[in-house]
Parts: C-alpha cells; sequence; structure tokens
C-alpha cells in the first residue's frame, strides 16, 4: 500500500497523504491551489467550463484528454499530470489555441472560454489531420457557450489545429514529464484518507486486490470515471465512507479482439472502445460518439454505464441487442450471464454485495446479421436518451431467422421486446410482419412519461425506430438520418 | 460625423476585439467568485420551498444551526429593513418567505457557515411541515382564477371587433409558446463586505448595480449612499441579471452586516434554475379577418402570460409583447390585450427582448395562417401587410414608423439567399423523399429602441484624463460579454483621439455613476457611449480653451489629431497638451450625462412614441425533418440584419449570430418542464438543452447592412444590437413548420407550437398525417 496520493500539477509534483475521496478536482484547484481559472459552471458535467486536460503515459508517449474537473475525484489523479488554463500560456505569450480563440471573436463573456481552450488545447496533441466540422463539433459537444452561437469557436478551433506546432513546449518537455510521472508511480496499491482518517480512498493496482478490497469493503462506492457517482456527491451531496477507484487497476482497461468477439474489460473508457467497436458495428459506434462527449467518454467506462442499472443507459440495449456476456467477479469467484438478465428492476441488479463487474463479451456480427442503432433525445449531442433503440436481425432467404430487439427509456430497466422479436422471427421481412411487429411492441412496455418525452412519443418511435430499420435494410437507398453515418448532407450551397 | 482616419488604433467602427479576449482565454479575467476571500469569509446557502403553495405550519432550524461550520441562519423577521426585493415597488416578492410559500424553490431562510459544503449541507437540515394551498400551475388554471401579477394592458386603434365581422376571410386560433431559462454560464453570485458604521461594498453579477443598491439598502433599512455595488462583468446575463440578482445580493448583504464578516453566496445550478425566473411563455389567442389576397384588415390578439408568483417586470414585459405583436406588419383595425397571470411557479422576468420575440411569434403565426388558407407562399402575404407609405404606417401604439427599412432588407435577401429557387428544389426533394422532409421560410424583424419606462432611458459616465495622458473610463453600463465596455472605450479613443490602450476601462461602480438605469433593453452602446461622449465633450471643450489661451490661436486652428492636437501649424502630443492643462489647473474630469431624446409614453391611452428608432433584420432558415421521430436539424441560414453604421462590426456580428443562436435554442431543444407538483424537473443542463455547437448551421451566412445609419441621432449613428438578432430564429420554426406542412401536401397550416422539440414536431405530423386521412375519408 501506498499511502501519499502522487501527480503532476501543471509541472509541479504533488503529493498528498490526506485526500477527502470524493473532493472534486475542480474544488481542489479553486480551493486547494487557488487556481481559478478553471469554473464552474454546471456542476455536472455537462457544460464543459471546467474542462481541464489529463495526460498520462501510453505507448511510450503520454496521451491529453479533456475531463471534467467538476465530477472528477482527486484521488484518480494518481500517476497524471493534471494540466490547467495557466499553464498553457508561457512568459506572458498565449499559446496558439488561445490566440486563435481571441483572434477569431471566440469569447464574450468569456466564462466558458476557459473549458473551450482545454477542449481546443487537447485536440490540437492528439489529432492527426486537421480537423473538419463534423470533428470540431464533436471536440466541442461537451462545451456550452450560450454568447457566441459557436461559428468563432468553430473558427477559432481550425485556425487553432493550424497555428499549433506539434513541437511546442508541451512536446519538447514529453521526455521530462513522463519521467516525473515516472517517479511518482508504482505498481503498489493508493490509500489515502481524508484529515479524520475514517474516510479512505483505494487505488489498487491489480483485480486481485480489487476484489479483496470490495470483499472486505462491501459498502464502498466503485468509481471508474464517476460520471455519474460524481453528480451524486455534486448534487445530492452523497458522502460514502469508502471510495475504490478502478483506473489503476492492470488489464481492467484492456480491449482485445479474440476470435469472434470483443472482450473488454469494465474499466475500459467509451473513447478507448469507441473506433473498435465502430468498426465492426458502425451503428453501435455512432450512439457512442453521441453518448456524453469527449470529457464525459474519456472518464466514463462501458462497465460503468452497465453497472449503475440505469434505465437509460445507452449501452446496455446496443450490448444486448448484439447478444452480450456480462462477467462478473467477487472474490475469487467469476460467474458470466447474458447482459439483459443482469437487470432486475429499476435501481435492482444481480449483483451481490462485494462483487463487481469485470468485464463483458461482445459477439462480433455474424454474415447475414444486420444490426441496427439509433439513440433519440431532444439535441443530437450530448443528451440523455428520451429513448433508444437498438436491433439485430439475423435475415436469411428474406426471411427473419432470428430477432434481437433491445431498448432504453420505455421501462424500468433496459429491456428486450420478447412480443416483437416474436412476431419477426420466422416471418418474411415485409411490410405487414413489419406492422405486427411494431404492433406487438405495445404489450413489451408501457413506457412513462416524463421530461424527456412523454409516453406516447416513446411508443410511437420506438415502433417508428423499427420501420427505419425496415427502409434501410430494404430500401437502402431512402433518406432516413439527419446525423451520423449515412446521413443526407446538408445541400451544398455556395457561400451567398 | 465624418469617417475618421484609421490612424489611432481602435476608433469606431474597427473590428476590435473584446477588451478582456487576452484574459478569457488565459483564465486571468476574474470573477466573482474568482476573487481572493477575505479572511473569516461566510458562505450562504439557500433553504428552499419544496412546495409549490402552501402556509407554513412548522419551521424547524435547530438542526441547520447546530451543523458543522454554521455560524448564522437568517430569516424574514431577521431583515432589519423592508422584507421585499419587488423591482416595480409593488411589495409582492419577500426576500424569505413569511407565512407563506408560492413556488417550489421560493427561498425560506438562509444558512452561513464556514464552507460552501458546510452551508449546502446544513440547508438541507430544515424541518419545515406546509398546510397545502391550492396551487395555479397551468394556463387553465391561472385563466380560471383569473389573478393576475399587475394591471394588463390593451394597444387599440380602429374598431376591431367591426373589422372582423365585415371582413370577407376570417380565421382563429391558440398558439402556446414556452419560456426559456437564461442559462448564463456564471449562476447568480453576490459578495458582500461589511463597512463601517452602516456601510457595505458589494460585488454582484448584476445589469443593474443601482437597482442592487437599492435594494440592499431597502433591506438594510440603510440610506443609499451607504451601498456601494461594483460589477466588473459578468459571466453572460441576457436579461436574468437585472433583477434576479437581488435575492442574492441582498442576502449577502443582509448576513455580511449581522455578522460582520464578509458573505458570498453562489447558489448550485439547479439552486439557480429552480429559484430565479425565467423567460414567459405564452398562450396567444388570434382571430384575424383578411381579404382574398392576404391582406390583414382586422385583428385581436390576447397574450396570456404565466408570470409566475410576482410581479417582477411582468408588466413591462408583457407590454413589450404588445408592443411586437405587428413585427413589420400595419395592421388597420386592431386590437391587443396582455394578460399577465399568476401562477405557482418562479417569477418570469427580463430576457433577452423582454416579451418582444412572443409578441412577434404570434404575429407570424397569424402570417403563416393566411397563407396556408389562401395556399400562398406565407414570405407573400408577408410582403403584402408590411408598413408602408399611403397612411400604412401606425403601429397599434400610435407610432408612426419612420424608418421602416423592412421592404428593402427582405427584398435583399430574398435574392442574396436564392430564397425562391431553394424553395422551389426543396418541394421536389419532398416530393421523392418519404421520410426526410425540408422546409424553408424567411422571417424578418423589426424592434423597438428604447426603455418603456421613459425614466430609464438615460444613463451617465465618469471620465479622467490623468498628467500622462491616460484615461480612466467609468459609466452606469455593465458589461455580459455583449462588448459594451470595448464599444465605449472605441467613442471615447474616438473622440479624443487616442489609441485604445490609452483608455482604462473600470469596474460599474454605483459610488462612481450614481442612478444607473438597468444595461437592458439592448440601450447600453446607445445611451451609455452617448454619456461618455458627452464626458469626453466637456473635457475637449475645456482643453480648447485652454489651448487657445496658452497658445494664443483661434477655435479654428485647434484640431484633435490621432495621438495629437494641431495647434496652429504645430502638433503638439495629447499628453503633452494635457499636462500643460494640469499646470495651469484645468479640470481633466467630467461627468457626461444623456436623455433619449423625442419618446413619450402614456400607457393608459395606449398612445405616443415609446421607441426611439426601430432596428431591422431578416432571415431565411433551411432544415430538414425526419417525420419518423420529429428530429431535425437547421442545415443553412441567412442573415442581413441591420446595425446603422456599426460601432464594432466584430463585436455585433457576435451578437447577431449568438442572439440566433439563442432564439434557436428558444424554439427548438429548450423546454421548460414543471410536473404536476409545480416542480421544474428540467433543473440544470443534463435535462435543459441549449443549443451545442454541433447545432448551429453548417452554412450560416450573417451580413451587416451596409450603408444604412440611423436616422435618428444615436451614438455615431449605430444602432442596438444586442436583442433584435434573437427573433431572427423565429424563421427556424416556420421552416420547420414548412418542412412538416409537406406531409399535409401544404393544404392544413401545421400550426407548430414551441418549443419544437423533436416531440412536438412528431406529434405535429402525426396530427396533419391524420387529419389528412380524414379529409381523404370524407371525400370518399
Amino acid at each position: 500500500m501506498r499511502r501519499e496520493l502522487r501527480f503532476l500539477l501543471n509541472d509541479a509534483p504533488r503529493r498528498l497523504t490526506q485526500v477527502d475521496p470524493t473532493m472534486t478536482v475542480l474544488d481542489y484547484l479553486r480551493q486547494v491551489e487557488g487556481l481559478v481559472g478553471t469554473k464552474e459552471g454546471c456542476n455536472e458535467g455537462d457544460c464543459g467550463a471546467c474542462t481541464v486536460v489529463l495526460a498520462r503515459p501510453r505507448d511510450g508517449g503520454l496521451a491529453y484528454e479533456a475531463v471534467n474537473a467538476c465530477i472528477q475525484f482527486v484521488g484518480t489523479l494518481d500517476g497524471c499530470q493534471l494540466i490547467t488554463v495557466e499553464h498553457l500560456a508561457e512568459n506572458g505569450t498565449l499559446h496558439p489555441v488561445q490566440q486563435a480563440m481571441v483572434d477569431c471573436h471566440g469569447s464574450q463573456c468569456g466564462f466558458c472560454t476557459p473549458g473551450f481552450v482545454m477542449s481546443l488545447f487537447a485536440m490540437t496533441r492528439h489529432l492527426a489531420a486537421a480537423p473538419d466540422d463534423a470533428t470540431v463539433n464533436d471536440v466541442l459537444a461537451g462545451n456550452l457557450c450560450r454568447c457566441t452561437g459557436y461559428a468563432p469557436i468553430a473558427q477559432a478551433a481550425k485556425q487553432a489545429y493550424e497555428r499549433a506546432p506539434r513541437d511546442d513546449r508541451f512536446a519538447a518537455q514529453e521526455a521530462a514529464t513522463l519521467e516525473a510521472l515516472a517517479a511518482l508511480q508504482d505498481d503498489k496499491t493508493l490509500a489515502v484518507a481524508d484529515e479524520s482518517g475514517t474516510r479512505q480512498f483505494f487505488a489498487p493496482a491489480t483485480v486481485e486486490v480489487l476484489a479483496e478490497l470490495y470483499e472486505e469493503h462491501p459498502e464502498a462506492t466503485l468509481v471508474a470515471g464517476s460520471t455519474d457517482v460524481g453528480l451524486w456527491v455534486t448534487k445530492d451531496l452523497f458522502r460514502p465512507q469508502t471510495v475504490i477507484a478502478l483506473g489503476r487497476v492492470a488489464g481492467l482497461a484492456e480491449i482485445e479482439e479474440a476470435g469472434d468477439t470483443l472482450e473488454i474489460g469494465a474499466g475500459v473508457t467509451y473513447s478507448d472502445a469507441m473506433a473498435q467497436i465502430a468498426a465492426h458495428y458502425p451503428d453501435m459506434g455512432e450512439v457512442m460518439r453521441r453518448l456524453g462527449s469527449v470529457q464525459i467518454r474519456n472518464a466514463g467506462t462501458i462497465g460503468g454505464n452497465i453497472a449503475n442499472g440505469s434505465p437509460i443507459g445507452d449501452s446496455p440495449p446496443l450490448l444486448i441487442a448484439a447478444g452480450a456476456t456480462l462477467h462478473l467477479r467477487k472474490g475469487t469467484e467469476c460467474r458470466s450471464l447474458p447482459l439483459e438478465d443482469f437487470f432486475i428492476d429499476y435501481g435492482r441488479q444481480d449483483r451481490a454485495a462485494g462483487e463487481f463487474v469485470a468485464g463483458m463479451t461482445l459477439p462480433l456480427p455474424q454474415p447475414g446479421q444486420v444490426f441496427r442503432a439509433y439513440k433519440i433525445s431532444k439535441r443530437f449531442d450530448q443528451d440523455i436518451s428520451a429513448l433508444l433503440g437498438a436491433f439485430r436481425l439475423t435475415i436469411e432467404n428474406g426471411r427473419i431467422a432470428e430477432a434481437r430487439l433491445a431498448y432504453g427509456g420505455l421501462a424500468a430497466t433496459p429491456k428486450r421486446a420478447p412480443a416483437a422479436e416474436a412476431a419477426l422471427t420466422g416471418a418474411a421481412w415485409d411490410e405487414s410482419t413489419l406492422e405486427r411487429a411494431m404492433t406487438a411492441l405495445e404489450r413489451d412496455f408501457s413506457p412513462i412519461s416524463d421530461w424527456r418525452a412523454s409516453a406516447d412519443y416513446r411508443m410511437t418511435v420506438a415502433k417508428n425506430l423499427l420501420r427505419r430499420c425496415f427502409l434501410e435494410t430494404t430500401a437502402p437507398d431512402s433518406a432516413t438520418r439527419l446525423v451520423g453515418p449515412g446521413a443526407i448532407r446538408a445541400p451544398g450551397y455556395a457561400h451567398a | 460625423m465624418p469617417m475618421p482616419e484609421p490612424a489611432i488604433k481602435g476608433g469606431v467602427q474597427q473590428p476590435l476585439r473584446h477588451d478582456s479576449g487576452h484574459k478569457h482565454v488565459s483564465g486571468a479575467a476574474a470573477y466573482i467568485d474568482d476573487l481572493p476571500e477575505p479572511q473569516g469569509l461566510l458562505h450562504v446557502a439557500l433553504g428552499l420551498s419544496t412546495v409549490a403553495h402552501g402556509r407554513i405550519r412548522k419551521l424547524d432550524l435547530a438542526p441547520v444551526r447546530a451543523a458543522e461550520g454554521v455560524v448564522l441562519v437568517l430569516t424574514a423577521s431577521d431583515v432589519p429593513g423592508v422584507n421585499d426585493i419587488s423591482p416595480t415597488h409593488r411589495h409582492d416578492e419577500p426576500i424569505l418567505a413569511e407565512e407563506t410559500v408560492a413556488y417550489v424553490g421560493q427561498p425560506i431562510f438562509a444558512v452561513a457557515a464556514r464552507t460552501r459544503d458546510q452551508a449546502r449541507r446544513a440547508a438541507r437540515l430544515a424541518e419545515i411541515d406546509y398546510d397545502a394551498l391550492p396551487a395555479v400551475l397551468s394556463f387553465v388554471e391561472a385563466r380560471a382564477g383569473g389573478e393576475m401579477v399587475t394591471e394588463p394592458m390593451t394597444l387599440a386603434r380602429g374598431d376591431a371587433a367591426a373589422a372582423l365581422k365585415t371582413a370577407p376571410r376570417r380565421l382563429q386560433g391558440r398558439m402556446a409558446v414556452g419560456g426559456q431559462e437564461h442559462f448564463y454560464l456564471e449562476s447568480q453570485i453576490a459578495m458582500a463586505l461589511p463597512g463601517e458604521d452602516d456601510e457595505v461594498r458589494v460585488l454582484s453579477s448584476t445589469q443593474h448595480p443601482t437597482e442592487i443598491q437599492t435594494m440592499v439598502a431597502g433591506a438594510l433599512g440603510a440610506p443609499a449612499n451607504a451601498v456601494t455595488v461594483e460589477v466588473r462583468r459578468m459571466g453572460g446575463a441576457f436579461g436574468g441579471k437585472e433583477t434576479q440578482g437581488n435575492l442574492f445580493a441582498v442576502v449577502a448583504a443582509l448576513v455580511a452586516k449581522k455578522s460582520g464578516r464578509a458573505a458570498k453566496i453562489r447558489p448550485d445550478r439547479d439552486d439557480d434554475f429552480a429559484v430565479t425566473g425565467k423567460r414567459h411563455d405564452f398562450e396567444i389567442d388570434y382571430d384575424v379577418g383578411f381579404d382574398g389576397e392576404g391582406r390583414i384588415l382586422a385583428l385581436d390578439m390576447t397574450y396570456a402570460a404565466r408570470c409566475g408568483w410576482s410581479a417582477d417586470l411582468s408588466g413591462p414585459v408583457t407590454d413589450r409583447t404588445l408592443f411586437h405583436a405587428d413585427n413589420c406588419y400595419y395592421f388597420p383595425d386592431v386590437r391587443l390585450t396582455s394578460q399577465p397571470l399568476k401562477t405557482n411557479t418562479c417569477s418570469h422576468t427580463a430576457f433577452r427582448g423582454f416579451g418582444g420575440p412572443q409578441g412577434m411569434i404570434g404575429g407570424e403565426r397569424v402570417i403563416e395562417e393566411i397563407a396556408f388558407a389562401l395556399g400562398k407562399d406565407p414570405l407573400e402575404v408577408r410582403k403584402l401587410n408590411l408598413y408602408g407609405p399611403g397612411g400604412r404606417d401606425i403601429t397599434p401604439y400610435h407610432q408612426q414608423v419612420e424608418d421602416n427599412i423592412a421592404p428593402e432588407i427582405i427584398e435583399r435577401l430574398e435574392a442574396d439567399s436564392g430564397y425562391h429557387g431553394r424553395r422551389a428544389a426543396l418541394r421536389d426533394f419532398n416530393k421523392t423523399s418519404p421520410v426526410i422532409k425540408r422546409g424553408i421560410a424567411l422571417t424578418p424583424v423589426k424592434f423597438g429602441i428604447s426603455f418603456t419606462l421613459t425614466a430609464y432611458n438615460q444613463a451617465g459616465a465618469l471620465v479622467h484624463i490623468y498628467r500622462d495622458g491616460s484615461i480612466h473610463l467609468n459609466h452606469g453600463g455593465t458589461e455580459m460579454g455583449q462588448g459594451l465596455y470595448t464599444k465605449v472605450a472605441q467613442v471615447v479613443a474616438e473622440a479624443f483621439q487616442v489609441d485604445i490602450d490609452r483608455v482604462r476601462i473600470t469596474a460599474t461602480s454605483t459610488g462612481k455613476v450614481p442612478n444607473t438605469s438597468a444595461t437592458a433593453a439592448s440601450s447600453g452602446s446607445d445611451i451609455n457611449g452617448m454619456a461618455a461622449l458627452n464626458a469626453c465633450n466637456t473635457i475637449k471643450a475645456r482643453l480648447v480653451d485652454f489651448v487657445m489661451e496658452n497658445w494664443g490661436v483661434p477655435e479654428d486652428q485647434i484640431e484633435f489629431l490621432p495621438g495629437c492636437l494641431r495647434v496652429g501649424n504645430q502638433k503638439i502630443a495629447f499628453a503633452e497638451v494635457v499636462n500643460a492643462a494640469y499646470l495651469a489647473r484645468v479640470s481633466l474630469s467630467s461627468t457626461g450625462f444623456y436623455k433619449t431624446p423625442k419618446i413619450h409614453w402614456d400607457r393608459e391611452a395606449g398612445r405616443g412614441r415609446p421607441f426611439y428608432y426601430f432596428s431591422y433584420g431578416a432571415a431565411v432558415s433551411e432544415v430538414a425533418v425526419d417525420t419518423l421521430t420529429g428530429e431535425y436539424r437547421v442545415e443553412r441560414v441567412d442573415i442581413l440584419h441591420d446595425v446603422g453604421e456599426s460601432l464594432n462590426p466584430a463585436i455585433d456580428l457576435g451578437q447577431i449570430e449568438g442572439g440566433f443562436v439563442q432564439g434557436m435554442g428558444w424554439l427548438t431543444t429548450e423546454e421548460l418542464w414543471w410536473d404536476e407538483a409545480g416542480r421544474l424537473r428540467t433543473h440544470a443542463p443534463s435535462t435543459y438543452k441549449i443549443p451545442a455547437c454541433g447545432d448551429r448551421p453548417p452554412v450560416f451566412n450573417v451580413e451587416l447592412l451596409k450603408d444604412s445609419p440611423n436616422r435618428e441621432e444615436t451614438i455615431f449613428r449605430s444602432k442596438a444590437v444586442g436583442e433584435p438578432p434573437l427573433m431572427l430564429a423565429i424563421s427556424v420554426l416556420h421552416a420547420l413548420s414548412d418542412a412538416i406542412a409537406a406531409v399535409g401536401d401544404y393544404r392544413l397550416c401545421p400550426r407548430l407550437d414551441a418549443p419544437a422539440t423533436p416531440e412536438r414536431v412528431l406529434m405535429t405530423v402525426e396530427r396533419l398525417r391524420k387529419e389528412v386521412m380524414a379529409s381523404a375519408e370524407a371525400a370518399s
């Protein structure tokens, strides 16, 4: 055990022995370090005003990732370089990203600006090619601006990329930073506590220690990206005695293609999984592109999205439709189950005390299978789904040999649609089958009305998504999408 | 005034960057929460009502007092002065609730603790029981009760009732328009520092420092001169900090004076949403008579607003609604009535456009209805009804429209955007696209500039020149991101012909410029720019007198040139003249004052000239709608907007683009959703969706109308720009409606309400489909 949290704050090493396990990085920066350039806009990871960049050793270099400081716990910084907006300018000269924002009139009230700057800074560190509009929109989806309407910021994003030399100060210092980080790191389990000594934070280094710790502290709160738990703390003032973070567990963040499956560790973030998943399941990739924001996807994990049991998490219906298997572990005992069986009822999952999600197996698509997934929300980017439909149809000679339909947002858990599946299975994939299946959905679900959508809308769209899938699989030339792969393009008008 | 040689850096009409741009990007621009905290600072949190309407039966604050870190708990009885912060002095808005609460989120007590976390935790420990009282939440309930928060207004000209009866065509309808949360990125905040005797210094994120001063003085029972209010910048406001900062500033001041320690209050975003007011939602009833071509003959409209639990600014807001029902159109016989209804929700307030957008959107719905009734392009009907010569230039409030440039703007935009060709092309597209439908619409904007409360149309400024020639600028306007400080500094640089970096912009303070108006109604640069110019002119006149005397040259041989003065045949550096003037004991400091001319308004009679002038613009929006899900995208927007002779084209462009996108949010994804218990469930950005970067139109052409100086003598002939562009987004709603209409083969008016969330779009599509089927069945 190591009883000292170690990270770099910009260039300066920090070694903390007293750590409140749920102190957020934002509060730490503003209240402890007096670094007030990073702002609090919403305290729930939705506005991006608090965006900071974490640099971590990866593949021999440093990976720079934007995250929301407001919902990340300071204990999870172990082994990272935390870069804040104050660190970008050098000797009074603005960083090219900052200068581009100034030159393009990218700030008005200025409150969101540090967050935008940090998102763009992270972008310039890792993007291999100049960003197009779609990339800029994705990079900035987690940064809200209420003043500018974004056009000047998007322009600045492109300029920033052009201007920011890949061999700037950060690149020049990379070796030194890596060395400094290496000097702070070890493969010991981190265990720190607040000043009272009673509220503890653990960051185990191996899955074995994780299993032991969690058996010992079954009341502990497990966090990976804390993109959900963070809000329990900032909004509900949740104050757990024990927090166990998964970020340092060796091997937990691995994703591996093995024959006909993808093996996804519980600690794999959306960002790390997205490209590989999208390569096999373009629609799954598209939903993940729209899930949260860059900041959320850099922190949040698919495992966490499953483990928290939310009825509106986007990953579960995707994975259920694709036939994924969930792996759980408690102590040394491991078991596996079909993902849909994990969700018992609202707030209830098939998980024993001290048992944790270790990973999942995602079968890769087979010939004859069609996979479609559609996320429906008020806003395309960074919005929680009103509903989500994911469908895997195995079509043989025009007939549906197998149908797996999973929906989120229609019931107390992510759930399959057995009646609609039955209507489809064995039938010809035609208009009358479609209509039967659409009607059958009424037997599968009785959605509720809330602020995201009415029951009526949810049911109507649940049916219509099946129609969209039908159109796309039977009349592939029809325009059915406004965003993502296969979206219709805005007419290419010349500048008026 | 002739265009100056661009010899100085940062004179008027130059596209200068925001004065704080370099500080915004480096995190060095300080907002109130970023300032070093005074020793012993207390953090304050509010205890809020959990019921929509009730009598407080039990209020047990002992657990709050006993909580860790708590220093002080305040209730209504601890207010030494008046427990009221009603901005219109109606005494209907207690700072802290007394016997009853009137909405979910109403502050009942305040708790001050050593840390913000402790204060937030303690605030949740109160034990409060209520006797429930009937809560009025919906329009139906509010109409049934009929209680209003303030006096309604009627504007009338001619005899609408009679003209409706004789009109060849007539139709009626109702439109629902949602409200809007400001979502300023910096939440409400105030920090109060106790002074000697009854003095207190308040740093407040406010658009209206004088109002904060008044409210704090009232609550403390102190004279106004005991209270100094300062604000350097806000992290956005949009009207949400015109009156809504009062509560927080007053609470901070009460804690500071009672405890003798500095006090800061910054609500969490969820509390900010719950406590503060928003843009009013409306139900608009219309009854219009028109001729076979689509010319409006008579119109009767009622604008009912859910105002919330207190009046706040609902009177002037709903007045401005009526002032903008006409938008750019002439109504021959007209009657417009407001209904400021009382409801048990937060008290709705100023928001960019101040009721005007809701007025305008009702008028535009009427136009659309007529177009569908006659099978015409709505644009044709719009053009047919524009204000024009021949007696068609009188508004429903009897002001003559003297500066009408809407017809030229529409004509130019129609041509430049290729409106007609595109409209035809997308109708063709729709014929062959069963799921995705496209739509297009052009809507104009005419917005009246001036506060309708005539007294507010005044401003003050204070300008000092120091011996080294550097200039200290202060005025009553506040900076919320709109670039006001930059624009006024440009005016001062222009006046003295010095580079703008000679001009130091300083925080707005009631101690420097008193009795200021809210920075609102788009008036900031108009009135503060003029006040600053007048201050400069006073000093310039003194300098000229001094130069004449000192160098013995006649007045006509003295000129302010870039960086210097021409004195006869020689040029003398500005700083040298200034220092010489000092040595000769010339005052180098002056106040400046301005009041807007020509305006007057008689509310009782519904007559007058409430507006000094009008700002104009027009937008064409094109959208694509998915008729299976109601999802949509705004694909292209073209805007032509009038800012007169722009003081700063870069800043004005930013106001137009930003205003448009904010308006688009209001009409599309931004939905305020209260549950049956009166709780606002869209309570933070996780549930309340303002436009994100990807929502901006991929093609976004914005142009300032060229060679169009303000006909009135405004500051360098510029026009106000803060609010009008928001209403350009009405074109988005109409483009969505046009796309939806394709489902009914353009025969039925979709009557699309706002906000047009994907759900509302789909449900409108479904309704149209059913109506089409019903009429097909009826026909067969």
